[in-house]
């Protein structure tokens, strides 16, 4: 294999601007073969055109790195024949049926037999008996997974998927996760962005990026941990007086309704907890110290940037 | 749905013929594309039926039925033959006869006739004696187009005429003189002109305008994107989007050929082997600046207007529309950068003249340079990223 050396992905310092605008700020990471990396990040948090750098579709201002053990820079043509790339909007031929997309892709890689290679896809697709639909016609669900089909067409060793489950029902996105934890399993490198805390948590690793910067990055629990983050979740009546309270209190830096509890969360564990006295012992309230989710970090990590870069 | 089935073989890729595996992909993709746009496939056949029946027919600068006096100053039969002369050739439709100059100038000032011939008194018995007479044209000449034609085949239709008379024999020169200065001699029908004028302009505005599309369509709808994540290269691309409409320009070639053959009578004097050769590169060449224009432009809208650009001066000064020595010295130049412009020398001279490869060396050479320069810039100017 190439590089060889456990790590398909591995860059540092990248750094991109559009018309002076700067989109992705040194960001550096790493990737091991065979895993499953989220990517996570508010809306225009750079997880895009750090992809498309990753991909060869962008060149960095600055900063290098290898993919597949592939100078990014310099051997952009050979990361391509080896990367499956599924961009954020439905990028197949709407006016192509699903059989003269994947023969298209099929050729386009030079598969020996791309009739067979399209046949064999559309079976294992499940699309038997649609070949002939045009692409365009398809249901969301079945776009994303046609598209994921055309991406793993040509045998790639690593997949980047620009948030592949956008607008797509829960039990089409759950078989999407099993694929693509099948996909792993065959030896194969995912780079998955999402807005899905649920998808998050079903990585290997996740890293975060707000505005340009790669904030941090881990598995769930290493991710959970260095937030140092403390939690209460409160049950009881009137919450939202509650939360109108609490909310902007020293030592209280984020204060978020969960369906019927609320998360009051800090990074000072006495700041927080001389925070919230007044109100531990008012009757009808339940107190309970527990771990912060992953969101409850990603929103405080949110919150934080904000502060910081804009 | 359940997860995929792993149990398929993978496929295996063959790095060899990569180049021509991949421009054979992207040329069977553009070929579905196109087979499934209708509006786009009607248009291949519709606009150069439309425009050859228009321009043939609609648009005729031969007069037909030109409202027309005569001004008789004697009453003999040569006249009276060369009046029936006249009428027979169905230019003319002579609606007055009268006997006197003023009438005759008034019917022109009135604008009830157009065109007036003047028989004078003695006309016959100086033709008879060998005088040469004048037979006096007056036209209207607010319509030159029409006015010129018609004084041009006047010449030829009396001499016709009298030759089918017992007055003369068959005299080496016309036995009177037409005194009408305005002579450019045009072909008897514009349609032998026209005809293989407008295979080069209909070719090169359906061409322009599907390969300028090209691109940009593929930007628009997203699918550059993955495009360009998949490993094809430029040269492949543009291979894949302009063979498919050199069939397409091939079939065009052929229809408006072979209407003006069928319809309008256009002889094809030259080697047709010859003609589908350099119609072959003069539609590829087109095809290649639409694919250049693709290439510059941002959107659809860029694409057409950019289009446009290029097919005005191609029609004004290529020598379609107004004769190409008329032009002064820097428009001449502009033209000779046209492919259009070669075309239609070619074309006509293949058609019209039967002329063979050696007398278009210069024309095909010039479509190849501009061929050559097109791709280039082409392939220079896509971009293999998005940056």
């Amino acid at each position: 294999m190439n590089g060889g050396n456990g790590i398909a992905i591995d860059v540092k310092g990248l750094t991109k601007s559009f018309g002076g605008r700067e989109v992705v700020h040194d960001l550096s990471m790493q990737v091991k073969r065979g895993s499953i990396y989220g990517f996570l990040g508010p809306n225009g948090s750079g997880k895009t055109t750090t992809i498309r750098i990753l991909c060869g579709l962008l060149t960095p201002d600055s900063g290098e790195g290898t993919c597949l053990g592939y100078d990014i820079r310099r051997d952009a043509e050979k990361i391509k024949r080896q990367v499956g790339y599924m961009t954020q909007r439905f990028s197949l031929y709407q006016d192509l049926s699903v059989r003269e997309n994947l023969e298209f892709v099929a050729r386009l890689y030079g598969l020996a037999d791309a009739r067979g290679a399209a046949r064999d896809m559309i079976k294992r697709l499940g699309l038997s008996g649609r070949e002939e639909q045009l692409a365009g016609e398809l249901s969301g669900g079945w776009k994303q997974r046609l598209a994921l089909g055309a991406c793993t067409l040509p045998n790639p060793q690593l997949l980047l998927l620009d948030e592949p489950t956008a607008g797509v029902d829960p039990k089409a996105r759950r078989d999407f996760w099993n694929e693509i934890h099948a996909l792993a399993a065959d030896g194969l490198t995912v780079l998955v962005s999402t807005h899905y805390m649920d998808e998050a948590e079903r990585c290997h690793e996740i890293a975060y990026i707000a505005y340009g910067h790669l904030l941090t990055h881990g598995t769930v629990e290493q991710v959970i941990a260095k937030s140092a983050l403390t939690t209460y979740t409160v049950t009881g009546e009137d919450l939202n007086e509650l939360a109108a309270a609490l909310t902007g209190k020293p030592g209280i830096d984020m204060v978020a309704p969960f369906g019927t509890s609320l998360h009051v969360s800090g990074r000072d564990v006495a700041a927080l907890e001389a925070g919230i006295g007044p109100w531990r012992e008012r009757s009808g309230l339940h107190w309970q110290k527990s771990s912060p989710s992953l969101e409850d970090v990603f929103i405080e990590l949110m919150s934080r940037s904000r502060d910081n870069f804009q | 749905m359940s997860a995929l089935d792993h149990s398929a073989p993978a496929h295996e890729i063959r790095e060899r013929f990569g180049f021509w595996k991949r421009s054979y992909a992207m040329l069977v993709k553009e070929f579905i594309q196109l087979r499934r746009d209708r509006v786009s496939f009607a248009m291949i056949v519709m606009l150069p039926v439309m425009q050859l029946m228009l321009f043939g027919y609609a648009i005729n600068t031969t007069p037909r039925h030109l409202p027309s006096a005569v001004l008789l100053q004697e009453d003999s039969d040569l006249a009276r033959s060369i009046l029936k002369a006249l009428e027979n050739t169905a230019y003319f439709r002579f609606l007055y006869e009268v006997h006197d100059v003023d009438d005759f100038d008034n019917l022109l000032k009135s604008g009830k006739v157009l065109f007036g011939v003047e028989i004078p008194r003695g006309f016959e018995r100086a033709v008879r004696r060998g005088d040469r007479p004048a037979l006096l044209v007056a036209a209207d000449a607010t319509d030159p187009v029409a006015a010129s034609s018609a004084i041009g085949s006047l010449g030829m239709v009396v001499q016709t005429a009298l030759k089918h008379d017992l007055y003369i024999g068959d005299p080496p020169d016309m036995p009177f003189e037409i005194r009408a200065h305005a002579r450019y001699n045009p072909a008897a029908a514009s349609s032998l002109n026209i005809v293989p004028g407008l295979v080069g302009t209909i070719l090169t505005m359906t061409m322009l305008i599907f390969t300028a599309l090209s691109v940009t369509r593929e930007v628009e709808r997203g699918t550059m994107e993955s495009l360009l994540s998949m490993p094809i290269r430029p040269v492949e691309v543009m291979f894949g989007k302009i063979v498919p409409y050199v069939l397409v320009g091939f079939v065009q070639a052929f229809l408006i050929i072979g209407i003006g053959v069928g319809l309008f009578g256009v002889p094809v004097l030259g080697n047709l082997f010859l003609l589908a050769l350099l119609s072959t590169l003069f539609i590829t060449t087109n095809l290649s600046i639409g694919y250049t224009i693709s290439t510059l432009v941002q959107n659809q809208l860029q694409a057409m207007q950019m289009s446009m650009m290029f097919f005005l001066p191609s029609i004004l000064l290529s020598g379609f529309m107004f004769p190409f020595a008329g032009m002064p010295a820097w428009a001449q130049y502009l033209g000779e950068a046209l492919p259009l412009t070669h075309y239609l020398r070619i074309v006509r001279a293949i058609m019209l003249k039967g002329a063979t490869m050696q007398n278009l060396r210069f024309d095909t050479l010039a479509l190849a340079a501009l061929m050559l320069l097109a791709m280039t810039i082409a392939v220079t100017r896509f971009r293999r990223t998005l940056d």
